[in-house]
């Protein structure tokens, strides 16, 4: 049996990785969700046939029922959210595998404390003890940090929260809870009392690290906090002695600390200061500039006889499309302007919406073929031969203050050339500034006229506009 | 149970963060989130783990905390799936909708 359990967890292992490998082509993508999820349920089912699982009859009752309610929440949840919302409930089910993984460092340290119930006290190895109190450590850090930021990308905490002395209460804090954790963690003497001091300051620190950080930032914490997960996930396997957790936690630990740190990069920004500074702070300053020009407003018909009798045009998208759920409008709108003879292309900026990848996603679920969406690389020596960049609801990832300005917070990160279109058609809500707080120039440009109102709304006009036609 | 000493585990560590940074360094940015996604429900494997704690509880303390463990678990399992999936659907060229 022993064996059989061995290469069961052997098996998912390796259908772990095959399944992310296939995952990475956009061809395979689906069977590698699949592959992993057999790998899942086949682990996840030899599991109770670990030694001592089947020796509790009431345990094997209790773990049926707490699946039951787990899975049920969580598929619910899953398969109502709207497609613009999945960033949030991506930092929620990860900060589930967090919060597991500090609960089962938990149930190791009260085994640890021993006496109570009866049972035996429990032996760990020195390392084991150590890895269980980091793995808990970070594990709750995630759990509590991702539910912030699930509360802030939700809207349900619309403000950046900073105390007086943010930076030094986070510290001394975070100073604390290591002290507290190498005390359980390097002796052999563990009281339950200290065990729940050290949670209780894991999960305050969580809070406190999470708040500070902008919603727009949120992303890169929300991978920071993907990757940790996986860290406290290999660091409690290990003290299971279970190598599918220690090696399905350790790929996912490093395979997202590789996109945390893609995606920071993308932003131009280092890590440190997404995670230790807040961006509207020093924004502030910058606001106070000359800007060249005023704002022009067009309206939708002028705006859809531009772009019908144009030959190229391309559709830039931001977070205003995902929150206005435009996107199928968007894909009528490059219908019915193919079918007049113009090229449509999308430029998508790698930190356009709230995630790499979260416009790719919203266009694809509109039935946008994804070789007309195109990287920021790739489409940037486009702009200069388009007639109409249609900017629909982006803001910062198309303001060319990050080209001219060495003073702008924003200086220096790669944006898509919208301002070098022979037009520039931006439909925005309103006349406010970005997510950073940041005037953009190319609303001001000669060559830009705003389409004010909701992005539906706005490509409703359009399409009608060019229907009339 | 099969032991794992300091090295082994130690090799082990290496290898797969060594394969974990391998295989996203060639993920097109257009499938980053469900990579995320995906990723995140691969570390659901934590339910193994729960399963495991729970099942040797002993103290009524240890079965709650236990339960806590293994409800989180199957909730990160479970929604990273259904995400994913959901997100990755829209790759797949046989299910677009025409829509108008």
């Amino acid at each position: 049996m022993d064996i059989f359990i061995q290469v069961v967890y052997f098996v998912a292992a390796v259908l772990f990785i095959m399944g992310l490998k296939k995952m990475s082509s956009p061809v395979t993508a689906t069977g590698g969700i699949v592959w992993a999820g057999i790998g899942m349920i086949a682990a996840s089912l030899v599991a109770f046939f670990e030694p001592g699982v089947f020796t509790h009859t009431s345990n094997v009752v209790l773990i049926i029922i707490a699946i039951g309610i787990g899975s049920a929440i969580a598929y619910i949840t899953a398969k109502r959210v709207q497609m613009t919302d999945m960033p949030q409930m991506i930092a929620i089910y990860n900060g589930m595998g967090g919060g597991a993984a500090a609960a089962i460092a938990a149930v190791e340290l009260v085994k640890m404390a021993g006496g109570h119930g009866g049972g035996s006290a429990h032996e760990l190895s020195s390392t084991a003890q150590v890895l269980a109190v980091l793995g808990a450590l970070i594990g709750a850090v995630s759990f509590s940090g991702s539910a912030i930021a699930f509360a802030k990308l939700q809207g349900l905490m619309k403000k950046t929260i900073r105390l007086p002395m943010h930076m030094v209460i986070n510290s001394g804090l975070f100073v604390l809870t290591v002290i507290a954790g190498a005390i359980i963690g390097f002796s052999g003497d563990v009281s339950i009392q200290l065990v729940l001091l050290f949670f209780i300051l894991a999960l305050v620190f969580g809070v406190l690290f999470t708040i500070p950080i902008g919603g727009a930032d949120m992303p890169v914490v929300i991978s920071l906090f993907n990757a940790l997960t996986g860290l406290a996930v290999a660091f409690e396997g290990y003290v299971l002695e279970n190598a599918a957790m220690i090696i399905a936690g350790t790929v996912v630990g490093s395979a997202g600390t590789l996109l945390t740190q893609l995606m920071a990069k993308a932003m131009n920004r280092p890590i440190s200061n997404i995670l230790f500074a807040s961006f509207g702070s020093d924004g502030g300053a910058a606001a106070e500039e000359d800007i060249e020009g005023s704002m022009k407003e067009i309206q939708g018909t002028d705006a859809a006889i531009m772009m019908a009798y144009a030959e190229k045009v391309i559709i830039v998208p931001g977070y205003g499309m995902a929150v206005a759920q435009a996107q199928h409008k968007v894909s009528e709108l490059t219908k019915i302007l193919e079918a007049r003879g113009v090229k449509v292309m999308f430029a998508i900026h790698p930190v356009a919406g709230r995630m790499p990848g979260h416009m790719n996603v919203l266009l694809a679920e509109a039935g946008i073929d994804y070789d007309k969406i195109l990287d920021l690389d790739e489409v940037n020596p486009e702009f200069p031969t388009a007639d109409v960049a249609l900017v629909i609801g982006a803001n910062d990832v198309v303001n060319p203050v990050a080209r001219t300005n060495p003073d702008s917070p924003i200086y220096g990160m790669p944006i898509l050339d919208a301002d070098m279109a022979k037009n520039c058609i931006v439909i925005k809500r309103g006349k406010g500034s970005g997510f950073s707080g940041i005037e953009n120039h190319l609303f001001y440009a000669d060559n830009t006229r705003m389409l004010y109102g909701d992005g539906q709304k706005a490509v409703g006009e359009l399409i009608s506009g060019i229907k009339e036609m | 149970m099969i032991e794992i000493g300091g090295f082994t585990a130690l090799y082990i560590f290496m290898l797969s963060a060594f394969t974990g940074y391998e295989v996203i360094s060639r993920v097109p940015v257009i499938l980053h989130t469900p990579m995320m996604s995906g990723s995140n429900f691969i570390h659901g494997i934590v339910l193994v783990g729960a399963i495991v704690v729970m099942g040797g509880a002993e103290s009524t303390l240890e079965q709650v905390i236990g339960f806590i463990a293994v409800a989180l678990a199957a909730g990160n399992a479970v929604g990273g799936y259904v995400a994913t999936v959901r997100m990755l659907e829209m790759f797949n060229p046989k299910d677009k909708k025409g829509e108008a």
